[in-house]
């Protein structure tokens, strides 16, 4: 018990929650907002390898990393596009399509990675974004450490939940968003596109999923490897589910899943540890994220016009 | 164009497959004036207000509104051009406010706050105008049908809307709502605005249209104003022809085949439960159902066709108590037939073929099937025989259900659920949407299954069929039932009353 | 643009745009080999003979089809009844690893212990499936992700079992499990042919899930519950149950492809053995349109693509990669032509 304490109150603990919380923050948010349009993006997996691989590719090959990070984001939107339009004007189904999406984004960062690679054993490395610590800010004890020593990708994935969170529940554009997610011959009936709102959504909600995935390699790791995703995409989609299509809630969600995943990680080094497979606790996060499923279920409200496509004049 | 014209719509045309649902439609409307678009159901009322309203694109035409043409199939355009509409259909975002429902497209995508301060202001300023009570704080998801109505014309007011559109805006309220509405048109005519008022009642147009419009099959053929004409006259052009609604015999009541005492179900998704409802369904009788959409009647109709048990009070079969777990299959097995409200989406299976939606209840049984294993052979033929008994136009029985008109799909309902010689018949909303010829065919068949002794009980929204076709009437409102009222027991403003929730508190 | 139904699709709608699909993949396919420096003929030529050039490599492909042939199934099946199991990864490994843990020591009856192993490896998978299918009936969860979720999981479960209590400690510390007895390897199909029996019960899997889809109550369903579940529960079918019964056929179908990769070909359990069986079937699934006589040709074209792009590879110099950005890219294509083979597009 002692020891579980040592860990809870080390600063050096929260910053890592935070840490593991910013690509997840990234691609939940890019996530909601295809869900708030009534698109479920299963594309989330595969679009987060391409943002991951994209981002250091461009990285290593010369660009600076903020570029990286818009390499990341354009390729994301690229297969958003691919994505939004043969789910939204085509109307085909969006499990198919979604998985389709993650099999072809993943198989191509796969590729092309090997085609400009062939030799390499070890993966080659970049150098990543670093701690920024805010001056004044970093200085708090405790909370200085915990919060406001991170790299700037992480200050940006709290600022991209903020943008989110504000676009949709506060301006004319987040509110059509929503309707065409709740009701899109409501949106319609006021002259709105429905097509064009969930298209935008669907393409811009990848790019944040791809920087997501980018975080990884740019700022967590600094080298790609293929299978570094590792589930994180499918566990967004729970997240949002966890959230109740909320983006605040969602990143309280990611943040309270990311703590547990960094305790799980300092768990192993205690006695504990010694016990218990590591197995088990790399399982939890998929578990807790099942758990959050269950018990969120009943009680979000689901945007109505999930997963069903909108073709304008039918009767 | 003359000066007060404020929308003419040229020679439109609109076809759909193999129906031409708009014929070479023309029409003018003047500002300050009523105008009633009349028609059986299938006219092509609704479709030409959707061409008018862009939603549909026109085959052929051309639509004027202030003097300026309109492009085609851009809701944006006719919105901007001082058009709005109510649909029959509410066009409403369940889970955002009112206020959020009435802001949807009016601001720039792209400015930066929705400024919900002022527009607060603006709604409550033209719901205090027009006689519009509504909370815009409250979600869209808690409101009555009749608040539904009041946030979609605040829609189009919001917009300064000049042309109102309605389309059968009082199939959802009853008599003493649908006065208030008039009430409000009357503000809004006062003001300046024009209406196009879509119905096939004929005494609301006379109450309220300063000139009637009639379509039947996609043809204009007839523009008279209202002073000039009288109901019988209307109608006359609306089926084309003098009308005559057949005197229905009374029915030889037997013993109660189903029984409900005083049912209660729980609330839900805003739909009233039963409220202690009781409802004896005999032999040999029709037993009509009248009151507005929404007030219990899917609660009812789930009690019977085995979707939802009773949480309280009982529900009797003959003199035997239903069983406790009581399912759709239970139902069948116990010789209730059930017509559903929704053919397409509860009473067929689309992608499925006649044969295979003609098993759908009774596949599970022989000859159909047996020992798991199912005998095609037999099913095509159960299908071929309801085809040629109840006259199921189609191409055959390996067809898909989906290309099937409505009045053939609810046929093969009706034969299903007829040859399983039922006992007690649902029929909810039987002829919703049909055709006049489907209709009658329609209300044969249920009175000829009453002669043979069966018990009916029809639900309907429309009071002429249940008035016409009863041998006993209850009213329900907010999952109340009135007690039993023979034939001609009451008249039609007795029943609107009732339908309003009068009287019922000291009857409970 | 909107789209609009056609009642009555024309014969060359109906094959030829099917066939653009795959005609897209193939350019496609061309394309990237363009891409990777080489010459797109000889490429597609490399992978054409690496698939079905010789008697190796037709063996070879026969074999890679089969797992394919079983998550294939499994997930035809589910897709069906719009029950979206996306775990046959995991129901795979489940399959494999009862397999190994009633297979390594011989009962001295073989013609017994295979098909009894091979039923615990059936229940072993449903099971898996049937945790999830619960979740959604019960607690209205969506049961994509949990699926999904499980299978990272079950990866964990087994990576946790081969490096601790079913580790062979003859592996020279690579990390696989004991081996399952000699009474447990599936026999050949045909004598002196590399091809084991496991393709067989594959093609018999097909048939009795294609008997059960189009000939059974139960098939009927199924569908019915797939196509519109509202519908369904108003007729009386009881769609919680079905879908019950529709997880254990697909979850005990997905086991078998482990059952058979263990019992027929590896002989072991290990972290590689499934390369992603279990997801490759949903564009098995798809592109045979979820018919399951469709799976075992889709399943070997699926198959000839993996195994040809392999060899394909190792003379040309092509990433392997390749065959899965083909198949993602012909699952997508086909999708597209199968929709608009039933609507056509109008513009305005």
């Amino acid at each position: 018990m002692s020891a579980l304490w040592e860990i809870l109150l080390a600063a050096s603990f929260w910053a890592a929650a935070i840490r593991i919380a910013s690509p997840l923050i990234f691609a939940t948010m890019g996530e909601l907002i295809c869900e708030r349009a009534g698109v479920l993006n299963l594309g989330i997996e595969g679009i987060m390898v391409m943002g991951a691989f994209t981002g250091w590719f461009a990285v290593y090959l010369g660009l600076p990393l903020w570029l990286g990070v818009a390499v990341a984001f354009g390729s994301g939107m690229a297969f958003g596009l691919l994505h939004g339009i043969l789910t939204v004007p085509f109307g085909l189904s969006q499990h198919v399509v979604g998985l389709g999406i993650t099999l072809l984004a993943t198989a191509t960062a796969s590729f092309t990675y090997r085609l400009a690679l062939p030799e390499v054993t070890s993966p080659p490395r970049i150098e990543p974004f670093q701690p920024w610590p805010i001056p004044g800010l970093s200085q708090i004890p405790f909370f200085g450490e915990a919060l406001f020593s991170q790299t700037p990708l992480t200050y940006a994935a709290f600022v991209t939940a903020a943008l989110v969170a504000w676009v949709l529940m506060r301006t004319p554009l987040g509110l059509a968003i929503r309707a065409t997610g709740e009701n899109p011959a409501a949106a319609a009936a006021q002259g709105l596109s429905v097509t064009g709102l969930r298209l935008g959504a669907v393409v811009v909600g990848s790019g944040l999923m791809a920087v997501g995935g980018a975080f990884l390699t740019l700022s967590a790791f600094s080298s790609f490897f293929f299978d570094m995703v590792n589930g994180r995409g499918w566990i967004c989609i729970a997240l949002v589910v966890f959230g109740a299509w909320r983006p605040g809630k969602a990143v309280l969600g990611a943040l309270l899943f990311a703590a547990f995943d960094a305790l799980q990680v300092r768990l192993q080094q205690t006695p504990l540890g010694a016990v218990l497979p590591y197995q088990l606790f790399l399982a939890l996060p998929y578990l807790l994220s099942i758990l959050a499923l269950v018990l969120m279920s009943r009680r979000a409200e689901v945007p109505q016009a999930l997963m069903s496509p909108y073709n304008k004049g039918e009767r | 164009m003359s000066p007060t014209e404020v929308l003419r719509l040229d020679r439109i045309s609109k076809r759909f497959g193999a129906l031409l649902a708009n014929d070479d439609l023309s029409l003018a409307l003047r500002a300050g004036e009523v105008v009633a678009l009349l028609g059986e159901n299938g006219a092509g009322k609704t479709t030409l207000m959707n061409v008018l309203f862009g939603q549909y694109v026109a085959d052929g035409g051309t639509i004027t509104a202030f003097g300026q043409p309109l492009p085609p199939g851009n809701p944006r355009a006719a919105l901007a051009a001082g058009i709005g509409m109510v649909h029959q259909h509410f066009t409403l975002a369940d889970h955002l406010t009112v206020l959020e429902n009435i802001l949807l497209g009016t601001r720039s995508l792209w400015s930066p706050s929705l400024d919900l301060g002022a527009a607060r202001v603006r709604v409550v300023q033209l719901a205090d105008q027009f006689g519009l009570a509504v909370d815009p704080g409250a979600r869209v998801g808690s409101l009555s049908v009749g608040e539904r109505q009041r946030v979609e014309i605040l829609k189009a007011l919001y917009r300064d809307a000049r042309i109102l559109i309605l389309d059968e805006p009082t199939a959802v309220l009853t008599p003493q709502e649908a006065d208030a509405l008039f009430a409000t048109l009357r503000k809004m005519v006062a003001d300046g605005l024009s209406i196009i008022f879509i119905s096939h009642k004929l005494h609301e147009v006379m109450a309220i249209a300063d000139r009637c419009l009639v379509l039947r099959h996609g043809k204009m053929v007839g523009d008279v104003a209202t002073a000039a004409t009288s109901p019988d006259a209307l109608a006359a052009m609306m089926v084309g022809g003098e009308v005559h609604r057949p005197k229905v015999a009374a029915g030889v009541a037997g013993p109660a085949l189903m029984r409900l005492e005083a049912v209660t179900t729980p609330d839900r998704e805003g739909a009233p439960g039963l409220k202690a409802a009781s409802l004896s369904l005999h032999a040999g009788q029709i037993t009509g159902i009248a009151g507005v959409s929404g007030n219990g009647q899917a609660a009812l109709s789930d009690i019977l066709s085995g979707l939802a048990a009773p949480a309280s009070g009982r529900l009797m079969l003959g003199e035997a108590p239903a069983p406790a777990r009581w399912t759709p299959a239970g139902a069948l097995s116990a010789g209730v037939g059930r017509i559903p409200e929704d053919r397409h989406k509860t009473g067929t299976i689309a992608d499925f073929t006649l044969t295979e939606n003609a098993v759908l209840e009774t596949h599970a049984r022989a000859p159909f099937s047996r020992k798991g294993w199912m005998d095609w052979r037999a099913a095509a033929d159960h299908a071929s025989a309801i085809i040629a008994k109840y006259d199921v136009r189609c191409p055959g029985p390996e067809a898909r259900i989906r290309l099937l008109s409505g009045g053939n799909m609810q046929k093969l309902i009706l034969g299903r659920v007829l040859e399983a010689a039922p006992g007690v018949i649902l029929a909810n909303q039987p002829v919703r949407g049909l055709d006049i010829g489907a209709i009658a065919y329609v209300h044969g068949q249920l009175l000829a299954a009453r002669d043979r002794g069966a018990a009916v009980l029809l639900i309907s929204e429309d009071l002429d069929e249940v008035m016409q076709l009863s041998d006993v009437i209850h009213v329900m409102s907010e999952g109340r039932l009135t007690p039993p009222l023979p034939r001609g027991a009451a008249t039609m403003a007795e029943l609107g009353l009732w339908m309003a929730g009068e009287g019922f508190d000291h009857a409970a | 643009m909107r789209l609009e139904p056609i009642a009555n699709p024309s014969a060359l709608r109906r094959f030829g745009l099917p066939a653009l699909a795959l005609i897209a993949t193939v350019i496609a396919a061309s394309l990237l080999a363009l891409i990777a420096g080489a010459n797109p003929f000889a490429t597609l030529g490399l992978i054409l003979e690496g698939a079905a050039g010789s008697r190796f490599a037709l063996l070879e492909t026969l074999n890679r089809a089969t797992p394919l042939i079983f998550t294939g199934l499994a997930v035809a099946v589910a897709f069906r009844a719009k029950l979206w199991n996306i775990g046959a990864e995991a129901q795979l490994y489940a399959g494999a690893i009862v397999t190994v843990v009633f297979g390594v020591t011989s009962w001295g009856v073989a013609w017994l212990q295979l098909p009894v192993v091979a039923a615990i490896a059936v229940a072993a998978g449903a099971l898996v499936l049937l945790g999830p299918v619960i979740l959604k009936t019960r607690f209205g969860v969506d049961e994509v992700v949990t699926t999904l979720l499980l299978n990272f999981v079950m990866l964990l479960f087994v990576s946790y079992l081969v490096e601790g209590p079913m580790k062979d400690p003859a592996g020279m510390g690579w990390p696989k499990s004991v081996p399952v007895a000699k009474d447990l390897r599936l026999p050949r199909l045909i004598e002196g042919l590399r091809l084991h029996w496991g393709f067989g019960l594959a093609l018999i899997a097909a048939v009795l899930v294609w008997l059960i889809e189009t000939r059974t109550v139960l098939g009927y369903r199924m569908r019915a519950v797939g196509q519109n579940p509202q519908a369904a529960r108003f007729a009386g079918i009881p769609v919680n149950r079905v879908l019950v019964q529709t997880a254990l056929i697909s979850g005990g179908l997905a086991a078998l492809a482990g059952f058979s990769e263990v019992a027929g070909l590896k002989g072991h359990l290990s972290r590689d053995l499934s390369p992603g069986f279990g997801y490759t079937g949903i564009i098995v699934a798809m592109l045979a349109l979820l018919n399951p006589l469709g799976v075992i040709l889709s399943a070997l074209f699926v198959a000839g693509v993996f195994v040809g792009a392999d060899s394909m590879s190792r003379a040309a110099g092509v990433p392997t990669y390749i065959a899965d950005i083909l198949l993602a890219l012909s699952l997508l294509f086909m999708v597209l032509a199968i929709s608009l083979t039933h609507r056509r597009v109008v513009w305005r």
